[in-house]
């Protein structure tokens, strides 16, 4: 009991949580209206909450509904909490927390764009075809690359092109749903 | 065809339809069409505060002492953001306010026009919704709706802009019709099989203790008559948060005091100690759980709340459910008199024995003094000659704030007014003009601190102006007590920059402004200068000068469980604190 650190502490008293931190996907279904996603992003930011990614897109146009997906690190509190907080903005219709769900998908874009010549060049073309990556554009040059998948598999790319002249990536952020016949 | 109106008229019909009465604010470029429609019209009356900031702490009082929505009316730019710290307060405390500012044109903003601020963006955090009405076909209806968001659920404020061509503009008016909001639907009813499982808990509870707190009087004054009939079927002790107090009378043999850092000995206590904690409308704020890892490490925890990221926030509770106050309470009473569960009274009978022994120590005792007024004592004769009457009271921030929830006693909801969740200092000043407003008859009390009170004094000027004759009772020691209080515990009694040596003559002060001062220096002067203050029909400024270096006892020291208080003067308060935990303060 009296062990120091446990006799130390102040009235903002910080404990350290035994908890281990977690990956979580959310989804979160909002109205399409102005502002909505400064709403969600200074929550988490104002917070203190992390995000990994984040994306966002009209889903139902007659019905104005966006579908932000975000993925975010914390321990299973601060997981709770930033579910209860998000469902707290006016504008929010629903927060799904897909990873507790069970399974999902979680898919993403890249666009990777690669300077080289010769054995280098052919080396990239070939490992793109392993990755059933698309050439989405090239000069004799350059590549740029179109790839789809998991968001490891996207990272594993990456790293394979870098000794072969990457020079730029653009990632889309993850677009996440559920497996099976659920809805959401 | 429907008649058109202008927006700055929408926005007056709108208010009288929401059976608003009064309106605090600050006119300014942005809007002037709304305040001519203001001159044009008899229902509604304006007060007109000296600063924006006290627009917004009237509008607090005068929603938490009568349960009504409170509404500002402030112009744009320096309006707005002057108001961002009373919006921040009434969101940390829950309370519907409704704030209405103006905006530069459409077309302006974005432009840095004159008087232009992003108010949507900056109030964005301080507010529970807030709104930048675009279109003059949205307008009627958005504000029917910030009135519904603010008074449902956990109340809160929200903002309304209006950019002034809006004003101008002209359109069809819509009344507030009943809709279903698509998204927002607050959850009041709490969950019945948690509640039957509620009871179960609470009846085989031996040490159980209520800690209630804001929820309470926010839910209305049925939640506090039902909180009164549990504890008289249950026989169980009662505590509550600094936002709770009044909720349950203050009289009755089942309270213990407030809880917390400067709550009583016998309420922390049983905190620490109990084996079930009920807690109903109150969040585990940091001033009420001291430290965390130890607080009440031995009880099943309930927690009714009717927003849900208050459960598992910083305490993790056994049994959450989610509602509002009074429908759990009802539900719960419902289930107990079905039920008729037995109480194990042999248990109850030793825990209030542990109990009695706790408050034996008289842990609010103190040294009294000929010489000096102790603040304690001023708070004792206060209380002590305002009782029998029909009296609120608000308060500002600091030691004085806490000797008046310690010394002054409630016994009935929304008699008590005061900054909690942001500790605003400033507060209790134009929320007691906002008070007196609402209760023109009634005896309205700002306990004051003497730094407090100048934070905001100018709304004497709208006190006298509107003949709100509110009384500032000052408890000064020309310090801020509570900062001195904390160097003296953390910093080895370098008083930096704590004591104020330029300190007005109130009494003058309180003339200059049209009102009535009084200044009393001797204990034995007290009790005839708080009658006299009493009779006076105009606003007073009442200089009670305290002893100066008096401390606010009793209190848990920076990151100390409940179960480890200081009680008083004798004890060594420098070196209460570990080294770690100055540095954490």
């Amino acid at each position: 009991m009296n062990s120091p650190q446990q006799t130390v502490g102040s009235a903002y008293f910080i404990t350290e949580s035994s908890q281990k931190e977690e990956t979580h996907t959310l989804s979160v279904l909002v109205d399409n209206e102005p502002g909505v996603l400064a709403r969600v992003i200074g929550l988490i930011s104002g917070r203190g909450y992390n995000i990994d990614s984040l994306t966002v897109s009209e889903i139902s146009h007659q019905k104005h509904i966006s579908r932000i997906t975000i993925v975010t690190f914390g321990t299973p509190q601060v997981i709770e909490q930033i579910t209860h907080q998000l469902e707290r903005l006016i504008p929010v219709h629903r927060v799904y927390d897909l990873t507790a769900g069970g399974p999902h998908i979680e898919r993403e874009l890249a666009l990777v764009k690669v300077l080289g010549k010769g054995e280098a060049r052919l080396e990239a073309l070939r490992l793109a075809e392993a990755f059933k990556a698309q050439v989405a554009d090239a000069s004799t040059g350059h590549f740029v690359f179109q790839i789809t998948g998991r968001p490891n598999k996207i990272d594993q790319f990456i790293s394979l092109m870098k000794p072969l002249g990457l020079v730029n990536v653009a990632r889309t952020g993850i677009a996440a749903v559920s497996r099976g016949a659920e809805q959401i | 065809m429907v008649r058109e109106i202008t927006g700055a008229e929408m926005v007056i019909k709108a208010l009288i339809e929401q059976n608003v009465k009064h309106l605090f604010g600050y006119p300014g470029g942005a809007v002037l069409p709304i305040y001519d429609e203001i001159y044009k019209q008899n229902h509604i009356q304006h007060i007109l505060v000296r600063h924006e900031q006290g627009a917004l702490h009237a509008a607090e009082g005068y929603a938490r002492s009568t349960g009504k929505v409170g509404v500002a009316l402030v112009t744009s730019g320096p309006g707005a953001t002057n108001a961002v710290t009373g919006l921040t307060d009434a969101m940390l405390d829950s309370i519907p306010v409704i704030c209405i500012t103006g905006q530069v044109p459409t077309g302006l903003i974005g432009m840095d026009a004159f008087q232009e601020a992003d108010v949507v963006g900056i109030t964005r955090p301080c507010t529970k919704h807030n709104y930048l009405v675009k279109d003059i076909d949205d307008l009627a209806r958005t504000i029917h709706e910030a009135f519904y968001i603010a008074s449902t659920g956990r109340p809160g404020p929200v903002v309304i802009d209006i950019p002034k061509n809006i004003q101008f503009a002209s359109g069809p008016y819509q009344t507030n019709k009943k809709i279903a909001h698509p998204t927002y639907r607050p959850q009041v009813k709490g969950d019945q099989n948690d509640i039957r499982k509620a009871v179960d808990i609470i009846a085989s509870a031996k040490k159980p203790v209520f800690y209630t707190g804001g929820g309470i009087i926010n839910s209305g004054p049925a939640a506090s008559k039902l909180l009164r009939e549990l504890v008289k079927l249950t026989d169980y002790p009662v505590t509550s948060t600094l936002m709770g107090l009044g909720a349950f009378p203050a009289s009755d043999r089942h309270w213990l005091g407030m809880l917390g850092m400067h709550g009583t000995y016998e309420a922390n206590l049983a905190m620490h100690d109990c084996d079930v904690m009920i807690n109903i409308g109150a969040r585990f704020d940091d001033r009420i759980t001291g430290r965390l890892d130890a607080f009440s490490p031995n009880s099943t925890k309930i927690h009714i709340d009717i927003d849900k990221s208050s459960i598992n926030k910083t305490v993790q509770v056994d049994l959450p459910i989610i509602g509002d106050a009074a429908h759990v309470l009802e539900d719960m009473l419902r289930i107990w008199k079905d039920k008729k569960p037995k109480i194990d009274t042999k248990a109850l009978a030793a825990w209030w024995q542990q109990i009695d022994t706790w408050r034996n120590k008289k842990c609010l005792s103190y040294k009294q003094s000929r010489e000096h007024i102790m603040p304690q004592y001023a708070i004792e004769r206060l209380y002590e000659l305002t009782k029998d009457r029909d009296t609120y009271i608000t308060t500002e921030v600091g030691q004085h704030q806490m000797w008046a929830a310690q010394y002054y006693h409630f016994d009935e909801p929304n008699r008590f007014m005061t900054s909690g969740g942001l500790g605003t200092m400033g507060y209790g000043l134009p929320a007691a003009v906002g008070v007196q407003i609402a209760h023109p008859d009634s005896l309205v009390i700002d306990i004051g601190g003497d730094g407090s009170v100048q934070m905001t004094m100018q709304e004497m000027a709208t006190a006298v102006q509107h003949g709100a004759p509110i009384k500032i009772f000052i408890l000064n020691n020309s310090y801020l007590g509570m900062v001195r209080q904390w160097q003296e515990l953390l910093h080895e009694e370098r008083y930096s920059h704590s004591y104020s040596e330029a300190m007005p003559d109130f009494v003058k002060l309180a003339e200059a402004y049209g009102g009535v001062g009084f200044k009393v220096e001797k204990p034995d002067e007290l009790d005839d200068a708080i009658r006299e203050m009493i009779s006076v029909d105009k606003p007073v400024i009442f200089d009670c000068r305290v002893q100066k270096l008096a401390n606010c006892f009793p209190m848990i020291p920076s990151g100390e469980a409940h179960n480890n208080m200081l009680l008083g003067d004798s004890e060594n308060i420098g070196s209460a604190i570990g080294e770690k935990g100055k540095v954490l303060v």
